[in-house]
Protein backbone atom coordinates (compact mmCIF):
# COMPACT_ATOMS: atom_id res chain seq x y z
CA UNK A 1 0.00 0.00 0.00
CA UNK A 2 1.43 3.63 -0.35
CA UNK A 3 3.37 4.79 2.46
CA UNK A 4 3.87 8.13 1.76
CA UNK A 5 3.59 10.13 4.04
CA UNK A 6 5.43 13.46 4.75
CA UNK A 7 4.92 16.06 6.93
CA UNK A 8 2.65 18.23 5.25
CA UNK A 9 0.29 15.13 4.91
CA UNK A 10 0.44 14.94 8.53
CA UNK A 11 -0.61 18.53 8.55
CA UNK A 12 -3.28 18.58 6.65
CA UNK A 13 -4.79 15.62 8.60
CA UNK A 14 -4.26 17.82 11.73
CA UNK A 15 -5.65 20.96 10.83
CA UNK A 16 -9.19 20.06 9.87
CA UNK A 17 -12.07 18.73 11.41
CA UNK A 18 -13.17 14.99 11.15
CA UNK A 19 -15.97 14.22 8.86
CA UNK A 20 -18.30 11.86 10.00
CA UNK A 21 -20.17 11.27 6.46
CA UNK A 22 -16.84 10.10 4.69
CA UNK A 23 -15.85 7.78 8.08
CA UNK A 24 -19.50 6.47 7.56
CA UNK A 25 -19.01 5.78 4.37
CA UNK A 26 -15.44 4.21 4.50
CA UNK A 27 -17.06 1.95 7.52
CA UNK A 28 -19.67 0.61 5.52
CA UNK A 29 -17.34 -0.16 2.44
CA UNK A 30 -14.83 -1.95 4.97
CA UNK A 31 -17.91 -4.19 6.68
CA UNK A 32 -19.07 -5.27 3.08
CA UNK A 33 -15.78 -6.48 2.53
CA UNK A 34 -15.36 -7.75 5.99
CA UNK A 35 -18.46 -9.83 6.16
CA UNK A 36 -18.01 -12.69 3.89
CA UNK A 37 -15.23 -13.93 5.32
CA UNK A 38 -15.76 -13.14 8.80
CA UNK A 39 -19.26 -15.47 8.18
CA UNK A 40 -16.85 -18.53 6.97
CA UNK A 41 -14.89 -17.65 9.87
CA UNK A 42 -17.30 -18.95 11.93
CA UNK A 43 -19.82 -20.67 9.88
CA UNK A 44 -16.02 -23.11 9.93
CA UNK A 45 -16.46 -23.69 13.20
CA UNK A 46 -20.08 -25.10 13.28
CA UNK A 47 -20.34 -28.86 12.88
CA UNK A 48 -23.09 -29.71 10.24
CA UNK A 49 -25.72 -30.05 12.68
CA UNK A 50 -24.80 -26.27 14.23
CA UNK A 51 -24.71 -24.90 10.81
CA UNK A 52 -28.40 -24.88 10.37
CA UNK A 53 -29.54 -24.97 13.76
CA UNK A 54 -27.25 -22.09 15.52
CA UNK A 55 -27.53 -18.50 15.16
CA UNK A 56 -25.50 -17.26 12.27
CA UNK A 57 -23.06 -14.80 14.55
CA UNK A 58 -22.18 -17.55 17.38
CA UNK A 59 -19.46 -19.69 17.10
CA UNK A 60 -20.04 -23.34 16.59
CA UNK A 61 -17.75 -26.29 18.72
CA UNK A 62 -16.85 -28.33 15.38
CA UNK A 63 -13.78 -26.74 14.00
CA UNK A 64 -11.52 -28.84 14.95
CA UNK A 65 -13.34 -31.92 13.94
CA UNK A 66 -13.97 -29.86 10.32
CA UNK A 67 -10.30 -29.34 9.89
CA UNK A 68 -9.65 -33.38 10.94
CA UNK A 69 -12.27 -34.70 8.40
CA UNK A 70 -11.25 -32.38 5.70
CA UNK A 71 -7.98 -33.51 5.87
CA UNK A 72 -9.39 -36.77 5.96
CA UNK A 73 -11.11 -36.35 2.77
CA UNK A 74 -10.35 -38.36 -0.22
CA UNK A 75 -6.86 -40.03 1.91
CA UNK A 76 -5.68 -36.38 2.03
CA UNK A 77 -6.34 -34.96 -1.24
CA UNK A 78 -6.52 -31.34 0.28
CA UNK A 79 -2.73 -31.25 2.15
CA UNK A 80 -2.32 -32.00 -1.88
CA UNK A 81 -4.44 -29.27 -3.21
CA UNK A 82 -2.14 -26.89 -1.20
CA UNK A 83 1.15 -27.92 -1.90
CA UNK A 84 0.24 -28.07 -5.78
CA UNK A 85 -0.88 -24.15 -4.66
CA UNK A 86 2.39 -23.50 -3.00
CA UNK A 87 4.24 -25.16 -5.80
CA UNK A 88 2.58 -23.26 -8.76
CA UNK A 89 2.39 -19.81 -6.79
CA UNK A 90 5.52 -19.68 -5.10
CA UNK A 91 7.81 -21.78 -8.34
CA UNK A 92 5.76 -19.73 -10.55
CA UNK A 93 6.28 -16.18 -9.39
CA UNK A 94 9.36 -16.52 -8.69
CA UNK A 95 10.73 -17.20 -12.08
CA UNK A 96 7.96 -14.65 -13.48
CA UNK A 97 9.82 -12.31 -11.13
CA UNK A 98 13.41 -12.96 -12.20
CA UNK A 99 12.14 -12.90 -15.85
CA UNK A 100 10.47 -9.45 -15.21
CA UNK A 101 13.59 -7.72 -13.57
CA UNK A 102 16.03 -9.27 -16.01
CA UNK A 103 13.81 -7.87 -19.21
CA UNK A 104 12.90 -4.83 -17.35
CA UNK A 105 16.33 -3.68 -16.34
CA UNK A 106 17.34 -4.40 -19.74
CA UNK A 107 14.72 -2.46 -21.85
CA UNK A 108 15.50 0.38 -19.37
CA UNK A 109 19.12 0.59 -19.19
CA UNK A 110 19.91 -0.64 -22.73
CA UNK A 111 19.53 1.06 -25.80
CA UNK A 112 19.44 -1.66 -29.03
CA UNK A 113 18.21 -2.26 -32.40
CA UNK A 114 15.20 -4.17 -31.65
CA UNK A 115 14.22 -2.63 -28.58
CA UNK A 116 11.00 -0.76 -28.61
CA UNK A 117 9.82 -3.18 -31.28
CA UNK A 118 10.65 -5.63 -28.31
CA UNK A 119 9.14 -3.98 -26.01
CA UNK A 120 5.55 -3.27 -27.15
CA UNK A 121 5.45 -7.19 -28.22
CA UNK A 122 5.71 -7.91 -25.15
CA UNK A 123 3.47 -5.21 -23.39
CA UNK A 124 1.10 -6.39 -26.51
CA UNK A 125 0.45 -9.80 -23.99
CA UNK A 126 -1.51 -7.62 -21.57
CA UNK A 127 -3.69 -7.48 -24.11
CA UNK A 128 -4.45 -10.90 -25.21
CA UNK A 129 -7.46 -12.77 -22.83
CA UNK A 130 -6.41 -15.86 -21.13
CA UNK A 131 -9.25 -17.19 -23.81
CA UNK A 132 -7.06 -17.36 -26.66
CA UNK A 133 -4.55 -19.19 -25.19
CA UNK A 134 -5.83 -21.55 -23.30
CA UNK A 135 -7.26 -23.81 -25.70
CA UNK A 136 -4.26 -24.11 -27.64
CA UNK A 137 -1.72 -24.20 -24.53
CA UNK A 138 -4.42 -27.32 -23.49
CA UNK A 139 -4.14 -29.02 -27.00
CA UNK A 140 0.19 -27.89 -27.52
CA UNK A 141 0.87 -29.56 -24.32
CA UNK A 142 -1.31 -32.34 -25.00
CA UNK A 143 0.96 -32.93 -28.21
CA UNK A 144 4.10 -32.95 -26.13
CA UNK A 145 2.50 -35.24 -23.78
CA UNK A 146 2.72 -32.66 -20.92
CA UNK A 147 -1.11 -31.91 -20.32
CA UNK A 148 -2.17 -32.80 -16.60
CA UNK A 149 0.97 -32.26 -15.84
CA UNK A 150 2.47 -29.80 -13.19
CA UNK A 151 4.23 -28.13 -16.12
CA UNK A 152 1.02 -27.58 -17.72
CA UNK A 153 -0.06 -25.39 -15.41
CA UNK A 154 3.43 -23.76 -14.33
CA UNK A 155 5.37 -22.47 -17.61
CA UNK A 156 2.21 -20.72 -19.09
CA UNK A 157 2.16 -18.32 -16.05
CA UNK A 158 6.06 -17.21 -16.07
CA UNK A 159 5.64 -14.75 -18.38
CA UNK A 160 3.84 -11.66 -17.03
CA UNK A 161 3.83 -8.95 -19.63
CA UNK A 162 2.54 -6.40 -16.93
CA UNK A 163 5.09 -7.03 -14.78
CA UNK A 164 7.64 -6.62 -17.42
CA UNK A 165 6.14 -2.98 -17.72
CA UNK A 166 6.37 -2.66 -14.09
CA UNK A 167 9.72 -3.76 -13.33
CA UNK A 168 10.79 -1.50 -16.63
CA UNK A 169 9.31 1.24 -14.63
CA UNK A 170 10.98 0.22 -11.48
CA UNK A 171 14.47 -0.27 -12.81
CA UNK A 172 14.43 3.55 -14.57
CA UNK A 173 13.80 4.80 -11.27
CA UNK A 174 15.61 3.15 -9.20
CA UNK A 175 19.00 2.39 -10.98
CA UNK A 176 21.19 5.86 -11.70
CA UNK A 177 22.77 5.16 -15.07
CA UNK A 178 25.90 6.97 -13.22
CA UNK A 179 26.63 3.57 -11.11
CA UNK A 180 26.72 1.48 -14.10
CA UNK A 181 28.98 3.23 -15.80
CA UNK A 182 30.99 3.50 -12.65
CA UNK A 183 30.82 0.06 -12.80
CA UNK A 184 31.93 -0.24 -16.21
CA UNK A 185 35.39 2.34 -15.98
CA UNK A 186 36.21 -0.44 -13.44
CA UNK A 187 36.04 -3.25 -15.91
CA UNK A 188 33.21 -4.97 -14.71
CA UNK A 189 31.04 -7.42 -17.10
CA UNK A 190 27.50 -6.74 -18.40
CA UNK A 191 26.77 -9.73 -16.51
CA UNK A 192 28.17 -8.58 -13.09
CA UNK A 193 26.49 -5.16 -13.44
CA UNK A 194 23.05 -7.31 -13.92
CA UNK A 195 23.41 -9.54 -10.85
CA UNK A 196 25.64 -7.34 -8.39
CA UNK A 197 24.30 -3.88 -9.28
CA UNK A 198 21.10 -3.85 -11.06
CA UNK A 199 19.35 -6.85 -9.61
CA UNK A 200 20.33 -5.94 -5.72
CA UNK A 201 18.96 -2.51 -6.02
CA UNK A 202 15.55 -3.89 -7.68
CA UNK A 203 14.92 -6.37 -4.84
CA UNK A 204 11.95 -3.93 -3.67
CA UNK A 205 10.14 -3.55 -6.70
CA UNK A 206 10.89 -7.51 -7.29
CA UNK A 207 9.33 -8.60 -4.08
CA UNK A 208 5.91 -6.17 -5.36
CA UNK A 209 5.95 -7.97 -8.54
CA UNK A 210 6.55 -11.65 -6.75
CA UNK A 211 2.99 -10.45 -4.55
CA UNK A 212 1.02 -9.96 -7.45
CA UNK A 213 2.00 -12.76 -9.33
CA UNK A 214 1.71 -15.47 -6.59
CA UNK A 215 -1.30 -14.27 -5.52
CA UNK A 216 -2.40 -14.05 -9.66
CA UNK A 217 -1.16 -17.71 -10.02
CA UNK A 218 -2.76 -18.67 -6.52
CA UNK A 219 -6.24 -17.36 -7.40
CA UNK A 220 -5.91 -18.69 -11.07
CA UNK A 221 -8.67 -20.94 -11.98
CA UNK A 222 -9.27 -20.96 -15.46
CA UNK A 223 -5.87 -22.68 -17.00
CA UNK A 224 -5.49 -25.56 -14.16
CA UNK A 225 -9.10 -26.03 -15.15
CA UNK A 226 -8.58 -26.67 -18.58
CA UNK A 227 -4.97 -28.71 -17.72
CA UNK A 228 -5.66 -31.17 -15.37
CA UNK A 229 -7.72 -33.97 -14.97
CA UNK A 230 -6.05 -35.69 -12.63
CA UNK A 231 -7.43 -34.33 -8.85
CA UNK A 232 -3.45 -35.21 -7.37
CA UNK A 233 -2.30 -32.11 -9.41
CA UNK A 234 -5.60 -29.70 -8.96
CA UNK A 235 -4.64 -26.30 -7.26
CA UNK A 236 -6.74 -25.18 -4.31
CA UNK A 237 -9.38 -23.52 -6.81
CA UNK A 238 -9.87 -26.36 -8.66
CA UNK A 239 -10.09 -28.22 -5.51
CA UNK A 240 -12.29 -26.40 -3.94
CA UNK A 241 -14.79 -26.26 -7.32
CA UNK A 242 -14.58 -30.29 -6.96
CA UNK A 243 -15.89 -30.10 -3.96
CA UNK A 244 -18.50 -27.48 -3.96
CA UNK A 245 -19.82 -29.45 -7.23
CA UNK A 246 -20.04 -32.51 -5.52
CA UNK A 247 -21.16 -31.10 -2.56
CA UNK A 248 -23.72 -28.50 -3.65
CA UNK A 249 -26.95 -30.87 -3.06
CA UNK A 250 -25.29 -32.74 -0.09
CA UNK A 251 -26.17 -30.05 2.93
CA UNK A 252 -23.49 -32.91 4.62
CA UNK A 253 -20.41 -31.49 3.48
CA UNK A 254 -21.41 -27.93 3.66
CA UNK A 255 -19.00 -27.78 6.71
CA UNK A 256 -16.36 -29.61 4.75
CA UNK A 257 -16.73 -27.03 1.86
CA UNK A 258 -16.67 -23.66 4.18
CA UNK A 259 -13.88 -25.23 6.05
CA UNK A 260 -11.80 -25.46 2.58
CA UNK A 261 -12.31 -22.25 1.52
CA UNK A 262 -11.75 -20.87 5.02
CA UNK A 263 -8.21 -22.56 4.99
CA UNK A 264 -7.66 -22.09 1.29
CA UNK A 265 -8.19 -17.94 2.07
CA UNK A 266 -6.24 -17.56 5.48
CA UNK A 267 -2.65 -17.82 4.08
CA UNK A 268 -2.93 -15.17 0.76
CA UNK A 269 -4.78 -12.78 3.71
CA UNK A 270 -1.69 -13.90 6.14
CA UNK A 271 0.52 -12.67 3.26
CA UNK A 272 -1.38 -9.75 2.79
CA UNK A 273 -1.16 -8.41 6.42
CA UNK A 274 2.17 -8.81 6.83
CA UNK A 275 3.65 -7.73 3.55
CA UNK A 276 1.39 -4.21 4.02
CA UNK A 277 4.15 -2.23 2.57
CA UNK A 278 5.02 -4.04 -0.46
CA UNK A 279 1.51 -3.62 -2.05
CA UNK A 280 1.39 -0.88 -4.15
CA UNK A 281 0.92 -0.28 -7.70
CA UNK A 282 2.57 2.32 -8.50
CA UNK A 283 6.83 1.62 -8.75
CA UNK A 284 7.96 4.89 -9.86
CA UNK A 285 6.54 6.67 -6.84
CA UNK A 286 8.50 4.87 -3.96
CA UNK A 287 12.31 4.12 -6.56
CA UNK A 288 13.54 7.34 -5.96
CA UNK A 289 12.46 8.17 -2.48
CA UNK B 1 20.97 5.16 -21.13
CA UNK B 2 23.82 7.98 -23.29
CA UNK B 3 25.59 5.10 -24.59
CA UNK B 4 24.08 2.69 -26.89
CA UNK B 5 24.33 -1.11 -27.42
CA UNK B 6 26.74 -3.24 -25.41
CA UNK B 7 26.91 -6.19 -27.80
CA UNK B 8 24.54 -9.20 -27.75
CA UNK B 9 24.49 -8.69 -23.68
CA UNK B 10 20.20 -6.82 -24.10
CA UNK B 11 19.33 -9.83 -26.58
CA UNK B 12 20.50 -12.14 -24.06
CA UNK B 13 18.99 -10.69 -21.38
CA UNK B 14 15.81 -11.10 -22.93
CA UNK B 15 15.87 -14.26 -24.21
CA UNK B 16 13.95 -16.02 -21.57
CA UNK B 17 11.28 -13.65 -21.80
CA UNK B 18 11.05 -13.92 -25.91
CA UNK B 19 11.48 -17.54 -25.54
CA UNK B 20 8.52 -17.82 -23.33
CA UNK B 21 6.73 -15.00 -25.27
CA UNK B 22 7.12 -17.20 -28.41
CA UNK B 23 6.09 -20.56 -27.23
CA UNK B 24 3.22 -19.71 -24.66
CA UNK B 25 1.95 -16.63 -26.44
CA UNK B 26 2.95 -16.41 -29.95
CA UNK B 27 2.12 -20.44 -30.99
CA UNK B 28 -0.62 -20.63 -29.18
CA UNK B 29 -2.34 -17.57 -30.85
CA UNK B 30 -1.32 -18.16 -33.98
CA UNK B 31 -2.45 -21.84 -33.75
CA UNK B 32 -5.74 -20.98 -32.72
CA UNK B 33 -6.37 -18.83 -35.66
CA UNK B 34 -5.25 -22.34 -37.72
CA UNK B 35 -7.67 -24.15 -35.70
CA UNK B 36 -10.26 -21.33 -36.68
CA UNK B 37 -10.15 -21.94 -40.15
CA UNK B 38 -10.91 -25.35 -40.08
CA UNK B 39 -13.70 -28.11 -39.96
CA UNK B 40 -14.52 -31.79 -39.33
CA UNK B 41 -16.09 -33.15 -42.82
CA UNK B 42 -17.51 -35.93 -42.41
CA UNK B 43 -17.94 -38.06 -45.40
CA UNK B 44 -20.48 -41.13 -45.73
CA UNK B 45 -21.16 -42.50 -42.49
CA UNK B 46 -18.46 -40.89 -40.85
CA UNK B 47 -17.07 -44.55 -40.25
CA UNK B 48 -13.95 -46.47 -41.05
CA UNK B 49 -10.47 -44.35 -41.95
CA UNK B 50 -10.54 -41.24 -44.22
CA UNK B 51 -13.92 -40.53 -43.50
CA UNK B 52 -13.16 -37.58 -41.56
CA UNK B 53 -11.01 -35.24 -42.63
CA UNK B 54 -10.26 -31.53 -41.48
CA UNK B 55 -10.62 -29.03 -44.35
CA UNK B 56 -10.31 -25.38 -44.19
CA UNK B 57 -13.11 -23.38 -44.47
CA UNK B 58 -12.05 -19.59 -44.42
CA UNK B 59 -14.56 -17.47 -42.19
CA UNK B 60 -16.95 -20.29 -41.83
CA UNK B 61 -16.27 -20.49 -38.43
CA UNK B 62 -16.51 -16.85 -37.39
CA UNK B 63 -19.52 -16.35 -39.78
CA UNK B 64 -20.84 -19.64 -37.64
CA UNK B 65 -20.23 -17.84 -34.31
CA UNK B 66 -21.17 -14.28 -35.29
CA UNK B 67 -24.85 -15.92 -36.26
CA UNK B 68 -24.97 -18.13 -33.03
CA UNK B 69 -27.57 -16.76 -30.98
CA UNK B 70 -27.08 -18.88 -27.99
CA UNK B 71 -23.60 -16.70 -28.15
CA UNK B 72 -25.63 -13.58 -28.41
CA UNK B 73 -27.45 -14.01 -25.74
CA UNK B 74 -24.30 -15.01 -23.36
CA UNK B 75 -23.23 -11.91 -25.10
CA UNK B 76 -26.52 -10.10 -24.07
CA UNK B 77 -25.96 -11.14 -20.63
CA UNK B 78 -22.08 -10.15 -19.93
CA UNK B 79 -22.77 -7.06 -21.50
CA UNK B 80 -25.61 -5.95 -18.52
CA UNK B 81 -23.40 -7.84 -16.09
CA UNK B 82 -20.56 -5.98 -17.38
CA UNK B 83 -22.01 -2.60 -16.93
CA UNK B 84 -23.03 -3.16 -13.68
CA UNK B 85 -19.58 -4.51 -12.67
CA UNK B 86 -17.97 -1.60 -14.10
CA UNK B 87 -20.36 1.16 -12.97
CA UNK B 88 -20.35 -0.28 -9.54
CA UNK B 89 -17.02 -1.77 -8.48
CA UNK B 90 -15.67 1.76 -10.29
CA UNK B 91 -17.45 3.78 -8.81
CA UNK B 92 -17.04 2.54 -5.48
CA UNK B 93 -13.33 2.60 -6.17
CA UNK B 94 -13.14 5.96 -7.17
CA UNK B 95 -15.04 6.98 -4.12
CA UNK B 96 -13.33 4.89 -1.43
CA UNK B 97 -10.01 6.50 -2.46
CA UNK B 98 -11.05 9.95 -2.76
CA UNK B 99 -12.71 9.50 0.71
CA UNK B 100 -9.48 7.66 1.67
CA UNK B 101 -7.36 10.94 0.37
CA UNK B 102 -9.40 13.97 1.59
CA UNK B 103 -7.72 14.58 5.24
CA UNK B 104 -10.42 14.36 7.23
CA UNK B 105 -11.54 10.90 7.32
CA UNK B 106 -10.61 8.63 10.79
CA UNK B 107 -9.79 5.04 11.06
CA UNK B 108 -8.29 5.40 6.92
CA UNK B 109 -5.90 2.58 7.90
CA UNK B 110 -8.20 0.11 8.89
CA UNK B 111 -10.61 1.00 6.19
CA UNK B 112 -8.22 0.47 3.32
CA UNK B 113 -7.20 -2.55 4.46
CA UNK B 114 -10.07 -4.12 5.21
CA UNK B 115 -11.23 -3.04 1.50
CA UNK B 116 -8.58 -4.13 -0.19
CA UNK B 117 -8.60 -7.46 1.62
CA UNK B 118 -11.37 -9.48 -0.91
CA UNK B 119 -8.32 -9.17 -3.57
CA UNK B 120 -6.33 -12.02 -1.24
CA UNK B 121 -9.71 -14.07 -1.97
CA UNK B 122 -9.59 -16.17 -4.75
CA UNK B 123 -12.51 -15.77 -7.30
CA UNK B 124 -13.31 -19.59 -6.77
CA UNK B 125 -13.27 -18.90 -3.14
CA UNK B 126 -15.17 -15.60 -3.19
CA UNK B 127 -18.18 -16.98 -5.23
CA UNK B 128 -18.65 -20.17 -3.06
CA UNK B 129 -18.70 -17.63 0.35
CA UNK B 130 -20.88 -15.24 -1.32
CA UNK B 131 -22.98 -18.69 -2.96
CA UNK B 132 -23.70 -19.80 0.32
CA UNK B 133 -24.56 -16.70 1.89
CA UNK B 134 -27.05 -16.88 -1.25
CA UNK B 135 -28.55 -20.04 -0.13
CA UNK B 136 -32.01 -19.99 1.75
CA UNK B 137 -31.08 -22.21 4.54
CA UNK B 138 -27.49 -20.66 5.77
CA UNK B 139 -27.95 -17.13 4.72
CA UNK B 140 -28.04 -14.18 7.56
CA UNK B 141 -29.35 -12.14 4.99
CA UNK B 142 -32.11 -13.96 3.76
CA UNK B 143 -33.20 -13.49 7.51
CA UNK B 144 -33.29 -9.79 6.73
CA UNK B 145 -34.25 -9.79 2.74
CA UNK B 146 -36.55 -12.19 1.67
CA UNK B 147 -35.29 -11.94 -1.80
CA UNK B 148 -34.49 -15.51 -3.56
CA UNK B 149 -30.59 -14.23 -4.71
CA UNK B 150 -30.31 -17.41 -7.24
CA UNK B 151 -33.57 -16.78 -9.28
CA UNK B 152 -33.89 -16.01 -12.89
CA UNK B 153 -33.07 -12.14 -12.72
CA UNK B 154 -31.71 -11.61 -9.73
CA UNK B 155 -28.59 -14.26 -10.54
CA UNK B 156 -26.96 -11.64 -12.64
CA UNK B 157 -27.07 -9.29 -9.82
CA UNK B 158 -25.71 -11.70 -7.48
CA UNK B 159 -22.98 -12.19 -9.32
CA UNK B 160 -22.10 -8.59 -10.36
CA UNK B 161 -22.17 -8.68 -6.56
CA UNK B 162 -19.20 -11.09 -6.39
CA UNK B 163 -17.63 -9.33 -8.61
CA UNK B 164 -17.83 -6.01 -7.44
CA UNK B 165 -16.68 -7.59 -3.87
CA UNK B 166 -13.29 -8.83 -5.28
CA UNK B 167 -12.60 -6.21 -7.66
CA UNK B 168 -13.13 -2.63 -5.71
CA UNK B 169 -10.33 -2.65 -3.38
CA UNK B 170 -7.23 -3.56 -6.41
CA UNK B 171 -9.02 -0.41 -8.32
CA UNK B 172 -9.04 1.72 -5.28
CA UNK B 173 -5.61 0.93 -4.16
CA UNK B 174 -4.65 1.79 -8.04
CA UNK B 175 -6.56 5.05 -7.65
CA UNK B 176 -5.26 5.66 -4.16
CA UNK B 177 -1.84 5.47 -4.97
CA UNK B 178 -2.00 7.49 -8.06
CA UNK B 179 -3.51 10.12 -5.84
CA UNK B 180 -0.75 9.89 -2.99
CA UNK B 181 1.61 10.92 -5.30
CA UNK B 182 0.27 14.66 -6.68
CA UNK B 183 1.92 17.28 -4.39
CA UNK B 184 -0.06 18.44 -1.58
CA UNK B 185 0.47 22.31 -2.51
CA UNK B 186 -1.99 21.97 -5.44
CA UNK B 187 -4.74 21.59 -2.89
CA UNK B 188 -3.19 23.80 -0.84
CA UNK B 189 -3.66 26.57 -3.61
CA UNK B 190 -7.19 25.80 -4.24
CA UNK B 191 -7.86 26.02 -0.93
CA UNK B 192 -6.86 29.13 -0.55
CA UNK B 193 -8.78 30.15 -3.15
CA UNK B 194 -12.36 29.13 -1.32
CA UNK B 195 -12.78 25.65 -2.82
CA UNK B 196 -14.57 23.53 -0.46
CA UNK B 197 -13.35 19.62 -0.45
CA UNK B 198 -15.76 18.59 -2.60
CA UNK B 199 -15.32 21.07 -5.06
CA UNK B 200 -11.56 19.65 -4.65
CA UNK B 201 -12.53 16.20 -5.55
CA UNK B 202 -14.47 17.33 -8.37
CA UNK B 203 -12.11 19.71 -10.04
CA UNK B 204 -8.49 18.75 -9.21
CA UNK B 205 -7.93 15.16 -8.33
CA UNK B 206 -10.64 13.75 -10.57
CA UNK B 207 -8.47 14.92 -14.12
CA UNK B 208 -5.70 14.24 -12.36
CA UNK B 209 -7.06 10.49 -11.83
CA UNK B 210 -8.60 10.23 -15.27
CA UNK B 211 -5.65 8.51 -16.51
CA UNK B 212 -5.68 5.65 -14.17
CA UNK B 213 -9.18 5.44 -14.41
CA UNK B 214 -9.44 4.62 -18.23
CA UNK B 215 -6.41 2.26 -16.98
CA UNK B 216 -8.53 0.42 -14.41
CA UNK B 217 -11.57 0.61 -16.70
CA UNK B 218 -9.67 -1.22 -19.45
CA UNK B 219 -8.36 -3.97 -17.34
CA UNK B 220 -11.82 -4.57 -16.42
CA UNK B 221 -13.35 -4.62 -19.32
CA UNK B 222 -11.05 -7.38 -20.82
CA UNK B 223 -11.63 -9.02 -17.30
CA UNK B 224 -15.46 -8.82 -17.57
CA UNK B 225 -15.84 -9.85 -21.54
CA UNK B 226 -14.02 -13.32 -20.46
CA UNK B 227 -15.90 -13.70 -17.59
CA UNK B 228 -15.64 -17.41 -16.36
CA UNK B 229 -14.88 -18.58 -13.27
CA UNK B 230 -18.07 -16.53 -10.98
CA UNK B 231 -20.93 -18.12 -13.05
CA UNK B 232 -18.97 -21.53 -13.28
CA UNK B 233 -18.48 -21.77 -9.08
CA UNK B 234 -22.00 -20.77 -9.40
CA UNK B 235 -23.67 -23.38 -11.54
CA UNK B 236 -23.84 -26.30 -8.50
CA UNK B 237 -25.57 -23.85 -6.35
CA UNK B 238 -28.31 -22.12 -9.10
CA UNK B 239 -30.31 -24.03 -11.50
CA UNK B 240 -30.87 -20.60 -13.72
CA UNK B 241 -26.97 -20.71 -15.01
CA UNK B 242 -26.81 -22.51 -18.01
CA UNK B 243 -23.68 -24.07 -19.49
CA UNK B 244 -23.10 -21.04 -22.05
CA UNK B 245 -24.09 -18.61 -19.40
CA UNK B 246 -21.37 -15.88 -20.93
CA UNK B 247 -19.12 -16.48 -24.04
CA UNK B 248 -16.30 -18.30 -22.50
CA UNK B 249 -17.78 -21.04 -21.23
CA UNK B 250 -19.54 -21.49 -24.27
CA UNK B 251 -15.69 -22.19 -25.72
CA UNK B 252 -15.04 -24.03 -22.77
CA UNK B 253 -18.59 -26.19 -23.69
CA UNK B 254 -17.27 -26.61 -27.36
CA UNK B 255 -14.11 -26.99 -26.73
CA UNK B 256 -14.16 -29.68 -23.66
CA UNK B 257 -17.72 -31.01 -23.73
CA UNK B 258 -18.94 -31.17 -27.32
CA UNK B 259 -15.58 -31.62 -29.29
CA UNK B 260 -16.00 -29.45 -31.19
CA UNK B 261 -12.50 -27.26 -31.41
CA UNK B 262 -12.98 -25.64 -34.02
CA UNK B 263 -15.75 -23.33 -33.65
CA UNK B 264 -14.35 -22.98 -29.88
CA UNK B 265 -11.09 -21.46 -31.77
CA UNK B 266 -13.64 -19.18 -33.68
CA UNK B 267 -15.43 -18.30 -30.85
CA UNK B 268 -12.35 -17.31 -28.50
CA UNK B 269 -10.86 -15.14 -30.96
CA UNK B 270 -14.06 -13.37 -31.51
CA UNK B 271 -13.78 -12.33 -27.94
CA UNK B 272 -10.29 -11.36 -28.20
CA UNK B 273 -11.52 -9.36 -31.01
CA UNK B 274 -13.89 -7.59 -28.69
CA UNK B 275 -11.47 -7.34 -25.70
CA UNK B 276 -8.79 -5.80 -28.55
CA UNK B 277 -11.23 -2.79 -29.93
CA UNK B 278 -11.72 -2.00 -26.37
CA UNK B 279 -8.42 -1.73 -25.30
CA UNK B 280 -7.12 0.37 -27.71
CA UNK B 281 -6.99 3.61 -25.60
CA UNK B 282 -5.41 1.90 -23.48
CA UNK B 283 -1.69 1.35 -25.07
CA UNK B 284 -2.11 5.50 -25.72
CA UNK B 285 -2.59 5.28 -21.90
CA UNK B 286 0.17 3.38 -20.83
CA UNK B 287 2.70 5.22 -23.24
CA UNK B 288 1.61 8.65 -22.64
CA UNK B 289 1.44 8.02 -18.73
CA UNK B 290 4.93 6.16 -18.22
CA UNK B 291 7.40 5.59 -21.88
CA UNK B 292 7.98 10.16 -22.50
CA UNK B 293 11.57 8.79 -20.82
CA UNK B 294 12.36 7.02 -24.29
Amino acid sequence: MATVSTAAHRRARAGRPVGAVPTALLLLGALYCLFPVCWVLIAATKSPGELFSTATLSFGTGFLDNVAELFAYRDGVFWLWAGNTLLYAGGGALLSTAVSAVSGYTLAKYRFPGRDAIFNLLIGGILVPAVVLAIPQYLLFSKIGLADSHWAVLLPQILHPYSIYLARIYAAAAIPDSLLEAGRIDGAGEWRLMSRVAMPLMVPGMVTIFLFQFVAIWNNFLLPFIMLGDDGKFPLTVGLYTLLAAGANQPALYNLILTGALLSIVPLIALFLTMQRYWKTDLSSGAVK
Amino acid sequence: MKRSGRGAWPYLFLTPAITLFTLFLAVPIGYTVYLAMLRTKVSGLGLGKGARREVFVGFDNFAAALADAELWSGWLRVLGYGALVLAVMLGLALLFALLLDSARVRLARFTRIAIFLPYAVPGVAATLLWGFLYLPSLSPIRDVLDVDFLGATTVTYSMANVAVWGGVGFNMLVLYTTLRAIPRDLYEAARLDGASEFQIAVRVKIPILTPAIILTTVFSIIATVQVFTEPTTLRPLSNTISSTWSPLMKVYRDAFVTGDLYSAAATSIVIAAISLVLSFGFLRVVRNRAFGEG
